[in-house]
């Protein structure tokens, strides 16, 4: 039953994107975590005050969960087989027959129930992905990216994560790589991943999905002490800073990440100007940076001069501000 | 962010290693750069615990008084809500509700008891039972 592969184990800030550089790697396709992330279009924004998550709205900072993986594969044309179980024990006979063949699987769990986790970090939250890269007796091996080294897990909660249930449940979904072409066109998967980005960020018809979402967010959000109370404000606030910093960002709600993309897409691409727009998504992710720590100091009830609801909705403002106009130029270089 | 403005702050993270930042080096190139965590974040965290802890500690209160069964205790402190402890024990949201009454609960028979004990990890003993005082070591995150 014993099986142990040979993965070539990276750290990475998201999870998603993590796993997916990861497993190319695996099959000799050279992806870091950014260029998955780029590729895969998985920069967004969106703030979807209808959808509650305890209670609390939703705000995204990235792409729906599977995008980028689906993407990045699409575009590489990487051949994915891809799995639900109604039966849990069937859903673990089959990741050992997997293992067993040297294949290693990428899951989708929920976060709760995986007990190396920070405690800090067990939230009811089914959309994190690892990848199982071998079995030793009752234990499982797993690349689970967000964490340093290889960690270990009992069949036991493996299996449990794997079937969390809930928003979004996993029902044991699983899925590998099964046919990989030997090299990829990188450059236009990359040119397609910027085009779809600034696209989404800049013409999606909603009033609360990308740049306009950033608006649409600011002018929500000044209005919150006084719809909600200041008590039910900071919950929400704290809500919102969790979503761009705690979930495995990388910092700045992504920004940061996107903004390491765009220099390796500046290479790929041999378009020089990438850089300086490099360089401006930095400064946009340092702005985000600034939010946070402004809004966490209100939620500690420590706000200094300049820490109202009304300063911070002008820092929203400005993010979104910066980043229409990166978009655009992005656009402008490539069309 | 460059490399050494990337924050140091120990806390959520605890001793489990650290987390992958963004961050640009020496030669103006993105590096992906280790943290130990960041204030900000700390500050955020505490606060979506210190509302669980909130909610453990009044679903604690109207179990003792009598209001509620112990379910309703392990309900809040695993941060379900009425509709995911249902999903979890496969039964219908109004026989939860149903199981939350410290009448119906006490004639609950032993399978049923078990699908909930199962899913908060605790004996069917134990689940008949709550922690005489409620303190918030009982919900600690670090």
């Amino acid at each position: 039953m014993d099986s142990f592969i040979l993965f070539p184990h990276s750290q990475s800030a998201h999870c998603e994107s993590g796993v997916t550089a990861n497993l190319l790697r695996f099959h000799h396709v050279e992806c870091s975590e950014a260029l998955a992330f780029g590729i895969g279009e998985g920069l967004f924004f969106g703030y979807l005050p209808f959808i509650k998550i305890n209670n609390l709205p939703l705000t995204t900072f990235r792409g729906s969960v599977g995008s980028i993986f689906g993407k990045v594969n699409k575009r590489l044309g990487v051949t994915v087989k891809r799995r639900k179980f109604r039966s849990e024990t069937q859903a673990m006979d089959d990741l050992d027959a997997k293992l067993a063949t040297g294949i290693p699987v990428g899951c989708q769990t929920g976060a709760y129930w995986l007990p190396y986790f920070p405690p800090a970090f067990r939230f009811h939250f089914n959309m994190h992905n690892l990848v199982v890269i071998g079995r030793e007796g009752d234990e499982y091996l797993i690349s689970d990216p967000v964490f340093e080294k290889v960690v270990r897990c009992k069949r036991d909660d493996l299996q449990r994560a794997r079937f969390a249930r809930g928003t979004l449940a996993p029902k044991g979904a699983m899925y590998y790589l099964e046919a990989v072409p030997q090299n990829p066109d990188m450059a236009a998967a990359a040119r397609q991943g910027l085009i779809g980005v600034c696209k989404t960020m800049l013409r999606t018809p909603l009033p609360f999905l990308g740049v306009r979402g950033i608006h649409f967010l600011a002018d929500r959000l000044e209005k919150w002490p006084k719809k909600l109370g200041e008590e039910e404000a900071l919950l929400y606030l704290g809500q919102l800073i969790r979503m761009q910093e705690e979930i495995g960002t990388g910092g700045g709600g992504f920004r940061f990440m996107y903004a390491a993309f765009l220099q390796e897409a500046a290479e790929l691409l041999g378009i020089g100007p990438l850089f300086q727009l490099s360089e401006r998504m930095t400064l946009v992710g340092d702005i985000w940076r600034r939010f946070a720590v402004a809004g966490a100091r209100m939620c500690k009830g420590r706000a200094k001069a300049g820490d109202t609801y009304g300063d911070l909705a002008e820092i929203l403002r400005q993010c979104g501000a910066s980043e229409r106009a990166i978009y655009d130029d992005i656009l402008e270089l490539l069309q | 962010m460059k490399v050494e403005e990337v924050p140091q702050d120990k806390g959520m993270i605890g001793d489990c290693g650290h987390e992958i930042c963004y961050a640009i080096g020496d030669n103006g190139r993105y590096t992906l750069s280790p943290s130990l965590g960041w204030e900000a974040k700390n500050v955020v965290n505490d606060q979506a615990w210190a509302v669980i802890a909130e909610e453990t500690r009044r679903m604690h209160q109207l179990v003792q008084s009598g209001t509620l069964s112990p379910i309703a205790y392990y309900q809040a402190k695993h941060q379900m809500d009425i509709g995911l402890l249902a999903r979890y024990v496969d039964m219908a949201k109004w026989r939860v509700k149903r199981h939350r009454r410290p009448e119906v609960f006490r004639r609950l028979p032993e399978r049923i008891l078990q699908r909930y004990a199962a899913v908060f990890g605790v004996s069917p003993t134990e689940l008949k039972t709550i922690p005489k005082t409620f303190s918030p070591e009982l919900i600690r995150h670090r």
